[in-house]
């Protein structure tokens, strides 16, 4: 029997994960080794497909059909034996003993990881009755005691609420409250912090740290962003298709990177903590500056809720978007950036104000006033880049029929001249025309979402909405699609309003940028000047929140935070 | 909650009325009445029709009056004493033969859902969780099976085999000898013999549709998130199962009520009469058939009643199951 060195609570040796898919096995992960030490934090990263969390679950053995652990072992010690998990098999009874008691897991989807139909406390006590012989009674202390460890307020009254009644950030907490029932030693969290919003990552990522440290747990901590891993971690380990490409103390791997691939993931990164370099400064603000193609004012949405409240989803904006301009809006998730996109468009009906476009000819239209037809003239103008690049793609229309789906309802082309256009238009977007057969499924997620560029530009609009066009996309592919708009605004004239969560995408990509609060425009202005001199509390504790990549210059230590003043 | 109860059985009321006119205006709607397709049964056998009766009769029975004034009366009757009309074929009144019927025609719906729902559950789940096993391609085959055959069809094979084979009585609800006897020990254990057959093939295409759409949904379910965490936790397996993702599939089950009532009492009415049911299916069928208008009324009245009740019942169950609906 194998010995662990005293500090090493978990051993993972030449570990291989398998897919029997029906043509070919995967292979997931292939001999991937690493070390859990108490207290201390492994981050492993990569890219979507890397095998990071096939690694992370087959720890627990739960690594879903057909995936199969085919080699290596994964030594768990507790001080005086060892056991070897890759020999267990899934089912038994030593298996399940570990899950939850030795290693406690928290993921992703804080909407979908917790049971919809039981109370939150009622899946805690689950969790801690399962692992100690505590009566319900003794277990519910226990089970309050561990929401308020996990600092959600009224404890005693949230127990009893389901997952819906819980916003992301809540429901993220009461996963790691149900991850440390069993009082484990390990806790793998597998990107614990993608969904949620800057401020919300900033305090769970920090709630998470405070309770490793405290209860001297070992953490394995997935992710895809480097910017996370320096504020946490204490060794990192870079996976690439299914192999650790590189591994190392944190300072190593960030400021003397060995791997090619490591230098790459951090350069995208590194990348977008600053301002384009491809810009050219923009005419827009210059004293001779054109009329604004765009002037929205006093614009507001109020949506009616149940009994006599409203919702000023957005209320009262105010901006100008310049001919070849870059704006881009940020705010958290229900701050209506989204509705203000809308809005616009006029796909949801505006309840206050105007705006004002002014196409090439110069004249000046009031969208809020046009009628049915009128308003498919202006969408020819002004088009919509979405942000998930699976779901927006008909997957039953070739990427021809796609591209040019907007230039046959516009009745603009046909036959060979639509497919010269749709040639054109996909050699813009970087896509080879020869792919123009093909179905959608047969593209990787930044392809795809060059179709939708594609697609947007069939029609030469002058304003370019993109809503989070860029957030499903991984970092490297992210800064390619953040080069290519950049690339087509200068080549088309272009205007963007660029909707974002991601304060690095906006910073890199925009020009102004308007900071949404509450439906509110906090703060409009000079990108620069937002990301290091934010005037507004609000935009402050935002961009205070943002995780620098750079371990020796963590951000989030002094971040602040901002509390809003209540019914503001 | 009770205040929702409330609220809904009050909206059932003039659903109720509603329903009640229509399926009164569509008793109307074929040419004729009850007496006339009387007098064309009777001269078609060479009885004699005497006028004078025909007149009486109509008289009694207001044939001639305009149909609101048919619909008012027989409305009446049923609001202020009961009174769901004449049966003109039996001679009796409406509501004597309907709960004469009534009774065996829920132990039979009641015990073919039990089934239904004891057989489909079990093997929904095997095949979801065994998704492309041998035993789900069993399954599956029987399934397509008991959802293709025609129930009057596995009625005659059922009532072939046990007749000849393991010489049963079959037809009916009785033995010949205890058909007309008063309920005994030894009458409930020849009524429960003879009540196999019935719900077997009663239940079969519906256990077949169940196993289908358990399994559909909770082969959806089976890679939520929320089973990987309640996996993580160390649960075993058949509870992580069990307690979660089934959970959640079972909504379409109880959606199903609503409407398994109604059809269980009226969709199996050619079994019915393959097999000599003393059921209600039958009797409606003879009623329409012959004109029968308030006892076909009165029937089709009691379905459109029993399917809001089985409504609510499964809108109630489903809020019990699911809070993301008690709450909405």
């Amino acid at each position: 029997m194998a010995t662990l060195p005293d500090d090493v609570v978990l051993s993972v040796e030449d570990l291989c994960v398998d897919f029997r898919l029906r043509t070919h096995i995967l292979h997931a992960v292939e001999k991937v080794s690493f070390q859990l030490k108490r207290g201390q934090t492994l981050c492993l990263v990569g890219e979507s497909g890397s095998g990071k969390s096939v690694t992370a679950r087959s720890l627990l053995q739960i690594v879903d059909r057909p995936g199969q652990i085919v080699g290596g072992r994964i030594l768990l010690g507790d001080g005086e034996t060892v056991t070897d998990i890759a020999a267990l098999h899934p089912d038994s009874r030593t298996m399940r003993a570990i899950r939850g008691r030795r290693i406690g897991l928290i993921f992703q989807e804080p909407m979908s990881s917790l049971s919809p139909v039981h109370t939150i406390g009622s899946q805690i006590v689950e969790a801690i009755r399962l692992h100690s012989n505590m009566d319900k009674k003794v277990a519910r202390e226990r089970m309050i005691e561990l929401l308020r460890h996990v600092e959600i307020p009224n404890a005693e009254k949230m127990a009893d609420r389901y997952t819906f009644e819980f916003s992301g950030g809540m429901r993220q907490r009461a996963m790691i409250a149900m991850a440390l029932a069993g009082d484990p030693d390990i806790l793998i969290a597998d990107e614990p912090t993608t969904a949620l919003d800057v401020t919300t990552q900033a305090e769970i990522l920090d709630l998470i740290k405070r309770l490793q440290v405290g209860r001297g747990m070992a953490m394995l901590l997935i992710t895809h962003d480097m910017g996370v891993v320096a504020e946490v971690a204490d060794e990192v380990a870079v996976m690439r298709f299914g192999r650790i490409v590189e591994h190392g103390p944190v300072d190593a791997i960030y400021h003397a990177a060995m791997h090619p691939y490591t230098r790459q993931l951090l350069a995208s990164t590194v990348k977008l903590t600053h301002h384009a370099e491809a810009r050219q400064p923009v005419s827009a603000l210059s004293a001779e500056a054109p009329k604004p193609v765009l002037s929205v004012r006093n614009l507001g949405k109020t949506f009616g809720l149940a009994g006599n409240t409203t919702l000023r989803a957005v209320d009262n904006a105010n901006f100008d978007l310049y001919p070849g301009e870059n704006l881009g809006i940020v705010g958290e998730s229900g701050s209506g950036k989204t509705t203000l996109g809308r809005l616009i468009l006029r796909t949801v009906e505006p309840t206050t104000g105007t705006v004002l476009y002014r196409p090439k000819d110069g004249q000046e239209i009031d969208v809020t006033s046009l009628d049915k037809k009128e308003l498919r003239g202006f969408h020819r103008e002004v088009r919509l880049v979405f942000q998930d690049p699976f779901a927006s793609l008909n997957p039953r229309m070739t990427v021809k029929d796609v591209i040019g789906d907007p230039l046959i309802v516009n009745g603009l082309a046909k036959g060979k001249a639509l497919e010269d256009r749709v040639s054109e238009l996909m050699r813009l977007v970087g896509l080879d025309p020869m792919g123009m057969e093909r179905y959608p499924h047969a593209f990787s997620g930044g392809q795809r979402q060059r179709i939708g560029i594609a697609r947007a530009l069939a029609l030469e609009p002058r304003i370019i909405i993109a809503d989070e066009a860029t957030s499903a996309l991984d970092v490297s592919i992210r800064s390619q699609i953040l080069d290519l708009l950049l690339d087509i605004r200068q080549r088309l004239n272009l205007s963007f309003i660029f909707i974002s969560h991601d304060i690095s995408v906006v910073r890199y990509f925009c020009d102004r940028v308007a900071v949404m609060h509450r439906g509110r425009i906090v703060e409009l202005g000079g990108a620069e000047q937002i990301c290091t001199a934010p005037q507004e509390a609000y935009t402050k504790s935002l961009i205070s929140a943002v995780p620098n990549p750079d371990p020796r210059d963590k951000r989030m230590l002094h971040r602040q935070r901002f509390i809003a003043p209540a019914n503001a | 909650m009770l205040g929702y109860i409330f609220r809904r059985v009050l909206y059932m009321v003039p659903t109720l009325f509603g329903m009640s006119l229509i399926s009164f205006m569509i008793i109307q709607l074929p040419p004729g009445d009850y007496l006339t397709s009387m007098i064309a049964t009777m001269s078609d056998s060479g009885q004699a029709v005497d006028p004078a009766q025909i007149e009486r009769l109509k008289q009694i029975y207001g044939f001639d009056d305009p149909f609101y004034l048919q619909y008012l009366k027989w409305m009446w009757g049923i609001l202020s004493r009961g009174d769901f009309g004449w049966s003109f074929e039996w001679n009796q009144p409406v509501s004597g033969l309907i709960w004469a019927r009534m009774g065996s025609t829920l132990v039979i719906s009641l015990l073919s859902l039990l089934f239904v729902w004891i057989v489909a559950l079990p093997i929904g789940i095997y095949s979801a969780v065994r998704r492309h096993s041998a035993g789900d391609h069993v399954f599956t085959f029987f399934g397509f099976i008991g959802l293709a055959v025609p129930n009057f069809i596995l009625a005659l094979a059922l009532m072939y085999v046990a007749y000849k084979y393991l010489g049963l009585s079959v037809g009916g609800l009785n033995s010949p000898e205890y058909a007309e006897a008063p309920w005994s020990f030894a009458k409930v254990i020849d009524f429960l013999a003879h009540l196999w057959i019935p719900i077997i093939i009663i239940g079969a295409s519906g256990t077949a549709a169940l196993i289908r759409i358990l399994r559909a949904n909770l082969t959806d379910e089976l890679h939520k998130p929320y089973v990987v965490t309640a996996r993580a936790k160390g649960l075993p397996e058949y509870k992580v199962i069990l307690k979660y993702p089934v959970r959640i599939a079972l909504n379409p089950f109880v959606s199903a009520i609503g409407w398994v009532l109604p059809h269980l009492v009226s969709g199996v009415t050619i079994t019915a009469i393959v097999l000599n049911l003393p059921t209600a299916g039958p009797l409606l069928f003879r009623a329409l058939v012959s004109q029968d208008m308030y006892l076909a009324g009165s029937f089709i009245l009691l379905l459109s009643a029993l399917t809001l009740v089985g409504m609510l019942l499964s809108d109630l169950l489903l809020a019990l199951l699911d809070p993301r609906i008690r709450f909405n």
